[in-house]
């Protein structure tokens, strides 16, 4: 007989024996049924990014996504209201709609076989239905129509799905760190967000935990951008130029040195969430854009605006897994495809009323910072991967979290520390065990056991003694 | 403005000349000559990726990459960096290009234009990507030699996920 497959299934004790204070086991990144289990609990407890309502503005028009590997569609219906449910038709299991997002019309028609659902999702019609006469159809959950996935939220048209009932409601789970998202929204003269342009989308070979963390890495951008953010500079010296170069402006910032990083500060909320910058950051200095202050100052008045421009964080971690930077107006979603595969969209918003050069700004942001083809992309991508197979060496088997560790410091706390700590990648893992855990049976009953490949039903095994893994 | 491809008697550029331009500037990339490659664009030349389908702007919509000779210098000089990490080791590339369709020749505007679909490769270490797609040159006589205007890349896949992409098709 091989070795049991299951080691941290229904195993809670082995997930927290995962995380250290001070430091992490390298399965979280490197083990496939550590991510398994990422796309059933984690992915399922927390409440999800899935869309933004600007991209669905009429009656008709979807989102389509998938979190936790389940294919979602998001619909406006006639009612004017966001609905949310399974991308799946209830009949035989059809996805019903193909494309990123597009309008459906008045509804939802199953290519295969012609089931008709409203875009609210409940069920229109169904071709030749004489010949479910007698025989029950009325008693099907197929009657009722697609399946809803209830808990879902739209803040200021940002769209998050939690799946499972279990778990903090949405404030609750987002508490004050929804500032971020309001700060960015804010920025808008009329106060919405439009989302516009297609995503760069960005192939990563590591695990989506790394660029998590990285958004809150202020020790890596002096050393991994010397190449990029570094010549960047070095050769903008050399030109003897005096105006300002709008990628410079955009690049520069990314040399500044470890004393601004330290003095920028990190804040931590409950749950996960956090970010850099809370003093100052490096989008505190871009050049002004004529005619936008003074739209601000007549739509919230002078004290109003300055406030919300003064407001400059750099990167905001939505946990589990996306990153809103408000003073450029860009959001990246981390999306989960392997223990070792990532796949990144880097979107941008248009601040609706605002001046389009603010929006030329946020795509040059993007274009230089965040695509496939970004000299700073570059930089990062290969410290991923070479994390992701640096990782399968022996010796070490733990992963380092603890720059400006406080045996003292409290979970879940709501506090600003200095801006190099690792506080927040803690904060994180904090999170991750118990959305990991919180709906984790500690024996196998029921359901779970039924879906058990019995070649591998050994129930609950521990870890193997003796190993350097960790033992719970 | 002459028919496409064909050169007006005492034209200072043939469309022979245009199509050779191309091949030849494929070749300083295979070959890593970034720095003659560099001295193709014009000073107000602009090498552009477009993300969408069909795009007409590149700053008011999503491109990959739109940037003018300071940041492709940049660019270069980063690959010859010592530091350059995502370059131990190097990548390679190899461009096969079907022969140019010249578009358009405009002496009295000093336009000309080339349309050119392509297979390109970029390798590093075990790794391969292959891209394809349809690269437009809007060229100029400048100094007496052909420059780049705007080196346009619409890739057949544009809105797929890739990897890195740190060489120029």
């Amino acid at each position: 007989m091989p070795a049991p497959a299951y080691r941290y299934r229904d195993n809670p004790d082995a997930i927290r024996a995962l995380v250290r204070p001070r430091e992490v086991h390298r399965d979280v990144y490197i083990d496939d049924e550590v991510f398994r289990l990422e796309m059933e609990h984690l992915f399922a407890n927390t409440w999800v990014y899935a869309g933004h309502a600007s991209q669905a503005p009429n009656p008709g028009d979807f989102i389509t996504c998938e979190i936790g590997g389940k294919p979602l569609l998001i619909s406006r219906h006639t009612d004017g209201e966001i609905y949310v449910n399974y991308n799946r038709c209830a009949h035989k299991g059809t996805r019903l709609a193909g494309e990123p997002c597009g309008n459906a019309g008045k509804m939802f028609r199953c290519p295969y076989h012609g089931w008709a659902f409203r875009t609210d999702g409940s069920l229109l019609s169904v071709p030749l239905r004489k010949g479910y006469d007698g025989t029950g159809f009325e008693d099907m959950p197929m009657v009722r129509g697609l399946a809803p996935v209830k808990n879902f939220r739209v803040y200021r048209d940002f769209i998050f799905v939690k799946l499972n009932d279990g778990g903090p409601d949405f404030e609750e789970f987002f508490g004050d760190s929804l500032s971020t998202i309001d700060n960015m929204v804010d920025r808008s003269p009329e106060g919405r967000l439009i989302l516009e342009g297609a995503p760069l989308r960005y192939m990563h070979r590591c695990n989506w935990k790394m660029l998590v963390e990285n958004q809150t890495d202020t020790c890596h951008p002096m050393v991994a951008h010397e190449s990029s953010a570094g010549t960047a500079v070095r050769v903008w010296k050399e030109t003897g130029r005096n105006d300002r170069h709008p990628a410079i402006e955009l690049l520069a910032p990314f040399t500044s040195t470890y004393k601004f990083y330290e003095e920028f500060g990190i804040r931590v909320w409950p749950n996960g969430h956090g970010h850099t910058g809370v003093t100052d950051s490096i989008h505190a200095d871009y050049s002004e854009i004529p005619g936008y202050w003074e739209m601000m100052a007549e739509a919230y008045g002078e004290a109003r605006a300055k406030a919300i421009l003064g407001d400059i964080r750099h990167n905001t971690v939505y946990f589990p897994n996306i990153m809103v930077k408000g003073p450029i107006q860009t959001l990246r979603v981390f999306l989960p495809l392997a223990a070792d595969r990532t796949l990144v969209e880097s979107w941008t918003f248009r601040l609706a009323g605002a001046p389009g050069q603010l929006f030329a700004r946020t795509l040059l942001y993007n274009r230089t910072i965040n695509a496939p083809t970004s000299i700073v992309g570059h930089d990062d991508l290969e410290m991923y991967e070479r994390i992701q197979t640096g990782l399968r060496a022996d010796g070490h088997e733990w992963v380092n979290v603890q720059r400006l560790y406080d045996e003292d410091e409290e979970p879940d706390a709501t506090v600003v520390v200095n801006g190099t700590s690792e506080r927040q990648m803690r904060n994180q893992f904090n999170a991750w065990v118990r959305y990991m855990t919180l709906d984790m049976t500690g024996d196998m009953t029921g359901d779970m056991a039924g879906d058990m490949d019995p070649a591998a039903a050994a129930p609950n095994q521990a870890p193997a003694a003796g190993a350097e893994r960790p033992v719970a | 403005m002459g028919a496409p491809g064909k050169a007006e008697a005492g034209s200072p550029v043939t469309a022979e000349d245009i199509v050779a331009f191309v091949y030849a500037e494929a070749r300083l990339l295979d070959e890593r000559r970034y720095e003659d490659w560099l001295d193709l664009f014009a000073e107000d030349g602009r090498y552009w990726i477009p993300a969408e389908w069909d795009q007409t702007d590149p700053v008011m919509q999503p491109s990959l990459l739109y940037e003018d000779r300071f940041m492709l210098d940049v660019r270069i000089r980063r690959l010859r960096g010592v530091r350059t990490y995502s370059q131990k080791p190097n990548s390679r590339c190899v461009h096969v290009l079907q022969q140019p369709s010249v578009e358009a020749m405009d002496d009295a505007a000093n336009s000309y234009r080339t349309w050119t679909p392509f297979h390109y490769v970029e390798t590093r270490s075990d790794e391969r990507e292959y891209f394809n797609g349809w690269a437009r040159h809007d060229l100029m006589l400048e100094g007496g030699a052909l420059k780049i205007r705007l080196k346009r890349i619409d890739l057949v896949n544009l809105d797929a996920p890739f990897g890195n992409i740190q060489l120029f098709m």
